[in-house]
């Protein structure tokens, strides 16, 4: 029986899980739309990643927004921020990386990374423009499949200028493009463009970004923000095959590093997780505290401000 | 403010025959409130005091003391007092900084027919003022070793008792004995130091850096993970310190001018914490703290000169918690790997 370890990155938008062996290889992972319920999308990724026959299960690491609740609910011995869990993912595979951008769902980061040690990062603070919920929002207005979408972006010889400062007037100045009478091509590649000014505006300032530069998270599948992180960095951006499953990747491994001989299984399918809010009337601050119940026992709260 | 609010109450309610009401606990409350009747763009601080007179006048205050000056901190009292005219309220605000001369306070003391018992005043100023001095000392040792703590939470537990028995002391040198006393009870604590000690700086903008509420407890959070800090700015430091030290920091920095509030003091500490091996620095200041954002990329330069990181939190009421806590969390990863 050989050990294996799993990874599970449950983002706004999507929930990533991965199954690694002992020499960080992937053997088995899925990606799949978190919409809106991480409970039951984990229990769907769970279903499709599966250990392996002559595998036994030895750590299980979770990250992304929903960490803490999922964290709980498959037992994981390892819950760590998302910021940790992509440089450590990026470092197994390229050990020589100095620049991680990565650009998610809801949030974009940067890591930058000097001699396999973190030395800086940032992640957005202000708006969603620079993210891949505002490409895929954008694609549904314009009519077009968000797996075309990059596609479509590389037809494109004249981008249209779009002021992506902030979500909102990127939209209204997006109406105002395509009602001018704009292709369809241009509109998405400007789109492409303003979401890469955005990011190295908003995140990247000060800072130098060393190569090699690596590019992560859902949005590094299109090609057309790809092709304009080359052109405006003037370097080329490396996508690993399995970018978007970086982090969940990053947590397996730190699972690995810490695991203990306990061997864990994966039947929670049937099991029931509920949440149950509540404002806590002892005091004005009226927390909303959170109680976790599995099959009707609560296995733990939290959310409360004072220490009570 | 943090847990300077008890010795104000201790002074006043000492000198004055009249009743004294303290503020409730700034709780989300006093934020919603303050923030309903506050211009958008202004700084936090003013927004939580503001929430806070108004609680107070709800709880049947008349008079209303503030302490606050250095930046545009020392006009809002103007402002606030405006603003709660509007709404209606009756009462008086007397700022302590600015304004707050002595012909104002003795028109005041007879309008109001308060009764002062005068004998009692240089007495009790001065066990207030060291009571001020001994609690920041005490904090500042807290912050630096709560971390290593072994029993969890004995720190905050002796530190409550400290607090309790001050509340009830009568003479400067009963105060000085029951500080010695805990001072030496507070260094008996049994601690566990790891092999590698991580030491942080917190530097910033003086009333988010004071008011755990206002940093979602950013001090205990940080011990909470095993972090040793050290914070310049106290109410001991500002009344007393600040405008000796002010001339030794623009001579150290070779600079003409300052820049307002706690921005020299900032910068000064910034090269200190580098220059003395710290392994981070967290900057915190509220949202539209003009000053705190002037002296961002200066210190961000001195940081990045000495390879220190550096962390920036902008509080609002609108930041997320969580937002903050992944952003932390990562910082204390980074600092931990970083030591390796």
């Amino acid at each position: 029986m050989k050990d294996c370890y799993l990874g599970i990155d449950i983002g706004s938008i999507s929930t990533k899980a991965v199954i690694l062996d002992e020499e960080n290889k992937v053997l088995s992972s899925c990606y799949i739309e978190t919409s809106g319920s991480p409970v039951d999308a984990v229990k769907k990724a769970l279903k499709i990643v599966r250990v392996p026959n002559d595998y036994v299960l030895k750590g299980i690491g979770t990250t992304g927004s929903a960490r803490k609740l999922i964290g709980l609910m498959v037992g994981a011995n390892v819950v760590k921020n998302e910021i940790t869990a992509h440089a450590i993912g990026t470092l197994t595979y390229y050990p020589d990386a100095r620049t991680i951008l990565e650009i998610g769902g809801q949030d974009s980061k940067i890591i930058l990374i000097n001699n396999g040690v973190i030395t800086d990062y940032a992640m957005n603070t202000l708006c969603a423009a620079g993210t891949g919920a505002f490409l895929s929002s954008q694609a549904k207005r314009i009519g077009v499949d968000i797996n075309d979408f990059g596609k479509m972006a590389l037809n494109s010889n004249n981008p249209v200028k779009i002021a992506a400062r902030c979500t909102v007037f990127a939209e209204s100045d997006l109406v105002h493009k395509s009602q001018l009478g704009y292709k369809k091509e241009d509109i998405i590649a400007g789109l492409c463009r303003s979401v890469v000014l955005n990011y190295l505006n908003n995140l990247c300032k000060g800072k130098r970004l060393e190569k090699p530069i690596i590019f992560q998270g859902g949005v590094s599948k299109n090609q057309g923000v790809r092709k304009y992180f080359n052109e405006i960095l003037k370097a080329d951006v490396i996508v690993d095959d399995n970018s978007h499953l970086m982090g969940a990747i990053g947590v397996a491994v730190l699972a690995h590093r810490q695991a203990t001989n306990k061997i864990y299984n994966l039947d929670i399918e049937n099991i029931k997780f509920e949440t149950k809010g509540y404002e806590c009337n002892g005091c004005s601050n009226n927390c909303e505290v959170v109680r976790i119940y599995k099959d009707n026992h609560l296995i733990d709260s939290f959310g409360n401000k004072c220490q009570n | 403010m943090g847990n300077y609010g008890f010795i104000v109450h201790y002074f006043l309610s000492n000198v004055l025959k009249d009743e004294i009401i303290d503020p409730p606990k700034i709780t989300s409350k006093t934020l919603e409130l303050g923030s309903k009747y506050s211009p958008d763009f202004v700084c936090t601080p003013f927004k939580y005091t503001l929430g806070t007179l108004i609680e107070s006048l709800e709880c049947g205050s008349d008079i209303l003391i503030q302490m606050g000056g250095g930046c545009r901190y020392g006009y809002y009292h103007e402002l606030q007092s405006q603003i709660l005219k509007d709404l209606g309220y009756k009462f008086k605000l007397i700022n302590l900084i600015n304004g707050g001369n002595h012909i104002k306070l003795k028109k005041l003391i007879k309008d109001y027919n308060l009764h002062i018992r005068y004998y009692r005043l240089p007495k009790y100023y001065l066990i207030a003022k060291t009571m001020v001095k001994y609690l920041d000392s005490i904090e500042s040792y807290v912050r630096k070793n709560r971390c290593y703590e072994k029993e969890k939470g004995s720190f905050n537990n002796l530190e409550e008792k400290m607090i309790n028995e001050f509340k009830s002391c009568h003479s400067y040198f009963k105060l000085r004995k029951i500080y010695q006393k805990y001072l030496k009870k507070f260094k008996s604590l049994q601690l566990i130091k790891p092999k590698q000690e991580i030491k942080v700086g917190i530097i910033g903008e003086l009333y988010t850096i004071m008011e755990p509420y206002a940093n979602y407890n950013l001090e205990q959070k940080l011990n909470d993970k095993g972090i040793s800090l050290i914070r310049f700015t106290n109410v001991s430091y500002l009344l007393y310190e600040k405008k000796r030290k002010v001339k030794k920091f623009l001579k150290n920095l070779k600079l003409k001018y300052r820049m307002g509030a706690d921005a020299l003091d900032n910068i000064y500490h910034t090269k200190y914490l580098c220059e003395n091996d710290y392994d981070g620095i967290i900057h915190i200041k509220s949202s539209f703290c003009t000053p705190e954002i002037l002296i961002m990329p200066i210190i961000e330069d001195i940081a990045s000169k000495y390879e220190v990181p550096i962390l920036f939190f902008s509080m609002d009421m609108n930041t997320s918690e969580t937002g903050f806590e992944t952003r932390l969390e990562a910082f204390c990863d980074m600092l931990e790997m970083r030591k390796k």
